[in-house]
C-alpha cells in the first residue's frame, strides 16, 4: 500500500540521518545516564528499597531524555525547510505522523535499552525482562505518539522546544502513573492481577491518543 | 488554445492587518514561462507559496489544470514542482538519499533510473554519493532543482532560483526551463535578476504591494531598457 | 455591528446578581454552623461551585475545540479561548478553597486525594493551554494548535479521574463516590439547599462571564476586519 510505503520511507530517512551523526541518540543517552546518577545523590538511594523508588527514577530518566530527543527531531526538520519539502509532496499527513512517531519511538527505545541495564547495574537490582520490557515498550508508544504531535506544535511557537515539556507532561500524567506502577510491580515481582488496572489504563491511553494524534496531526503541521 | 495549467482567481492574503496579496488574478498556460518581478515585499514569495500549497489564502481560488487546490490538495501537489528559498534537503543525507526519499514520497516507479536522469540533467551525477552538507550552495541549489523535476510535474514554481548559482549553473537553469516549456509545462518564477528573467520569459508580471500592476506579454517591451522604464514608473508611483 | 451588551445578556447578568446575593446570604446566614467544623466549613459552598464551574469550562473548551477543527469557524475559537481563561480562574479558586477547607479538617494544606489530584492536573492542562495560546499568538495557526491541545487535554480528564482513584486504591468507576469524597459530616436540608443555590450561582456566573468575554473577542474581530477593509 502506498500509505505504508510512505511511512516506511519516512522512518528509513530518519534512521539514516540519525545513524550518520548519532547526535540525537548520544545526547539522549548521556542525559538519561546523568539523570540516573544525579538521582542517586539527590535522593540518597543507597539504603532505600529500590524496587519501590527505582521505577520513578527510571521513568524520569526515560521521559526527560525522551523529551530532549522529541524536541530536536522537529527542530531539525524546520532548519533547512525539509518539513516543507515533505509537505509539498502528496504524502498523506497521517503517514507523516506515523513515520515520525515510529522513528521517535525507535530512538527513545534505543535510549531505554541502554538505560535500563545501566540502572540495574548502578542500583544492584535484578531486571525481570518479561514483563518489564513490554510495559516499557507500551508506555513509550503513548509517549512517542503524544510527543510527536505536540513537538510539531511546540516547534512552531515562539518558545520553541521549551514549550514541549509544558505541553507534554500534563497530558502524559495518566500514562506515567500507569507506567511507573507497572514497572514497580514488575520489579517487585507482584502478581499481574494486582496491577491489571494499570495495564488497562495504559492500553486505553495508547489506543485513544494514537488515534487522536493521527487524526489531528494534519491540522498542526500544515499552515 | 493551450490549456490553462495555473488559474489564480482573486487571491487575498492577510497577515494580521497587513495585506500581502490583494485580489490577485492571472493564468499561466501550457508551454508558457511567466516571470514574476517586483520590489521586496510585493508578495511574490507569498503568492508562489500559496500556489504551491505551502500556505493558504484567505480568499480566492486556485486551479492546477482542472484540479482545485482547496479541495484536492494532494492531487494538485503531484503535479507541482517547487523550488523555494530553502533547499528542502536533509544535510546529513547524501544527495542520492535525499532524492531517493522524495521519490518514494511521490511514489515513483523505477526510482534509481529516475534519480540518475534528473541528476544527469542538472549535472550533479558525480556528487550523488556526497553528503549534502559538503556540497556548495550552488550544487545544493542544483540538487533542489533536481528534486523539483523528479516527479515530472506539469507545473514548475521557482522562487528566486538564480540565487547562489554561478554563470554555468544559471545557464543550465535557463536550458531546463526552456526544455520544460517545450515539453508543455507551465513555469512561473520570481526573480530579481531582470536581465536573465526577461530573456527567457513569455510574459512578465509586475507586482507591487500585493497587487498585480502589469501583466505584459513579450511584445510589450523592446529591450531591457524599455522594460526598466515601465518598471521604474511602477516603483515611483506612490500607490 | 455588535453592541457591548444586549437585552438577553443583561437579563443573564441580573440573574447572576440575584443568585450570587442569595448564595452569599444562604451560605453565611441561612445554613447552620456545622457542629464539627465550625465556621470554616462554609467555604465548601464556594469550593464546590468553583469546581463545578471549572469542570463545565473544561467541557466547553473540549466541545468548542472539536467544533473549531470541524468547521474552521472563528466563533468556536473565541468560545474556547474565553472558556479556558474563565475556567482557569474558577479552577484556581477551587484549588485554593479546597486547600483552605482541607487544612482544619485533615491538618494539611494539601492531600493527594483523587479529587484534588485530578483538579490539580486539570489546572495544569489549563495553564499549558493558555501558555500555548500566548506563545503562538502571532501565528495564524494558533487557533488550530489550541484546538488540538484542547481536545487532547479534555480527553485526558476522564482517564486522569480513573487513574487518580486507582492510585489511591479506590475503584476507578467514574461516578462512584469514594470515602474521602463523601462529606465527612451530615448535610441538613438547609445546607443542601444552600449548596445547590451556590453551585447554580457559580455556573450562571460562568455563563455570564463567558458570554461577555466571547462578545469582547467578537468586537475585537470586528475592529480587525474594519482595519483590514480600510487598508485594502
Amino acid at each position: 500500500m502506498k500509505f505504508l510505503r510512505q511511512v516506511y520511507a519516512i522512518v528509513q530517512k530518519d534512521l539514516a540521518a540519525e545513524l550518520r551523526t548519532k547526535e540525537n541518540l548520544s545526547a539522549m543517552l548521556v542525559f538519561s545516564l546523568l539523570v540516573l546518577v544525579i538521582f542517586n545523590f539527590a535522593f540518597e538511594l543507597q539504603g532505600v528499597d529500590i524496587t519501590v523508588l527505582g521505577s520513578g527514577v527510571l521513568w524520569v530518566a526515560f521521559t526527560f531524555s525522551g523529551i530532549l530527543g522529541l524536541g530536536r527531531s522537529f527542530a531539525a526538520e524546520k532548519d533547512k525547510g525539509s518539513l516543507e519539502g515533505v509537505l509539498l509532496s502528496p504524502v498523506d499527513r497521517g503517514a507523516m505522523f506515523l513515520g515520525k512517531a515510529i522513528s521517535n519511538w525507535l530512538f527513545i527505545t534505543v535510549m531505554e535499552a541502554v538505560t535500563l541495564p545501566l540502572f540495574a547495574v548502578l542500583n544492584n537490582v535484578a531486571i525481570p525482562w518479561f514483563p518489564l520490557v513490554p510495559y516499557i515498550v507500551m508506555g513509550t508508544i503513548g509517549f512517542a505518539a503524544m510527543g510527536t504531535l505536540l513537538s510539531a506544535v511546540a516547534s512552531s511557537t515562539k518558545m520553541r522546544e521549551v514549550m514541549l515539556p509544558i505541553l507534554l507532561f500534563p497530558v502524559s500524567i495518566p500514562l506515567l502513573m500507569a507506567a511507573v506502577k507497572l514497572t514497580s510491580g514488575a520489579l517487585q515481582g507482584r502478581e499481574f492481577a494486582d496491577i491489571s488496572n494499570w495495564f488497562n489504563i495504559l492500553i486505553v491511553y495508547d489506543v485513544i491518543f494514537l488515534v487522536v494524534a493521527f487524526w489531528t496531526f494534519e491540522y498542526v503541521v500544515e499552515e | 488554445m493551450s490549456e490553462a495549467l495555473i488559474t489564480v482567481e482573486k487571491l487575498d492574503k492577510i497577515f494580521g492587518a497587513r495585506w500581502a496579496l490583494r485580489s490577485v488574478s492571472f493564468t499561466v498556460h501550457q508551454g508558457e514561462i511567466v516571470a514574476l518581478v517586483g520590489p521586496n515585499g510585493a508578495g511574490k514569495t507569498t503568492l508562489l507559496r500559496i500556489i504551491g500549497t505551502l500556505s493558504r489564502a484567505n480568499a480566492g481560488r486556485i486551479h492546477i489544470g482542472k484540479i482545485p487546490i482547496a479541495e484536492h490538495a494532494n492531487s494538485a501537489r503531484a503535479a507541482i514542482g517547487f523550488v523555494g528559498h530553502q533547499t528542502f534537503m536533509y544535510d546529513d543525507l547524501t544527495a542520492w538519499e535525499n532524492l531517493n526519499f522524495y521519490a518514494r514520497l511521490y511514489d515513483l516507479p523505477n526510482i534509481p533510473r529516475r534519480i540518475h536522469e534528473v541528476a544527469g540533467r542538472v549535472g550533479i551525477e558525480p556528487r550523488l554519493n556526497d553528503v549534502t552538507r559538503t556540497l556548495s550552495r550552488g550544487l545544493q541549489q542544483r540538487l533542489t532543482i533536481a528534486r523539483m523535476l523528479l516527479h515530472n510535474p506539469a507545473v514548475l514554481l521557482l522562487d528566486e532560483p538564480y540565487t547562489g548559482l554561478d554563470q554555468v549553473a544559471a545557464d543550465l537553469l535557463d536550458q531546463i526551463m526552456a526544455e520544460a516549456k517545450h515539453e508543455g509545462r507551465a513555469i512561473l518564477f520570481s526573480t530579481h535578476d531582470l536581465e536573465r528573467g526577461l530573456a527567457i520569459c513569455d510574459r512578465a508580471i509586475i507586482m507591487k504591494a500585493g497587487r498585480i500592476v502589469h501583466d505584459l506579454p513579450r511584445g510589450a517591451w523592446q529591450n531591457l531598457a524599455g522594460f526598466m522604464q515601465i518598471y521604474a514608473r511602477v516603483l515611483e508611483n506612490p500607490t | 455591528m455588535l453592541r457591548t451588551s444586549d437585552r438577553w445578556l443583561d437579563l443573564l447578568g441580573l440573574a447572576t446578581l440575584i443568585l450570587i446575593v442569595s448564595g452569599l446570604y444562604m451560605a453565611f446566614m441561612y445554613a447552620q454552623t456545622e457542629v464539627n467544623m465550625g465556621l470554616v466549613y462554609r467555604i465548601f459552598f464556594f469550593h464546590f461551585g468553583s469546581i463545578a464551574a471549572g469542570m463545565v469550562a473544561v467541557l466547553v473548551v473540549g466541545i468548542a475545540s472539536i467544533g473549531y477543527l470541524r468547521t474552521g469557524a472563528r466563533a468556536w475559537d473565541r468560545v474556547a479561548e474565553a472558556s479556558a481563561e474563565i475556567g482557569v480562574v474558577f479552577s484556581t479558586i477551587g484549588l485554593i478553597t479546597g486547600s483552605i477547607w482541607a487544612r482544619p479538617i485533615w491538618g494539611a494544606w494539601w492531600t493527594w486525594d483523587p479529587r484534588l489530584t485530578t483538579f490539580l492536573i486539570m489546572w495544569l492542562i489549563y495553564i499549558a493551554y493558555l501558555m500555548l495560546r500566548a506563545s503562538a499568538r502571532d501565528d495564524p495557526r494558533v487557533a488550530r494548535f489550541a484546538a488540538v491541545f484542547g481536545i487532547v487535554g479534555v480527553i485526558n480528564i476522564p482517564i486522569v479521574i480513573m487513574s487518580a482513584r486507582i492510585w489511591r486504591g479506590i475503584s476507578p468507576v467514574l461516578f462512584q463516590q469514594t470515602a474521602e469524597q463523601q462529606f465527612t459530616f451530615g448535610l441538613t436540608p438547609e445546607m443542601f439547599q444552600t449548596l445547590v443555590v451556590c453551585i447554580v450561582a457559580h455556573l450562571v456566573l460562568f455563563a455570564w462571564l463567558l458570554a461577555h468575554r466571547t462578545r469582547l473577542e467578537a468586537l475585537r474581530d470586528e475592529l480587525v476586519a474594519l482595519r483590514r477593509a480600510r487598508a485594502r
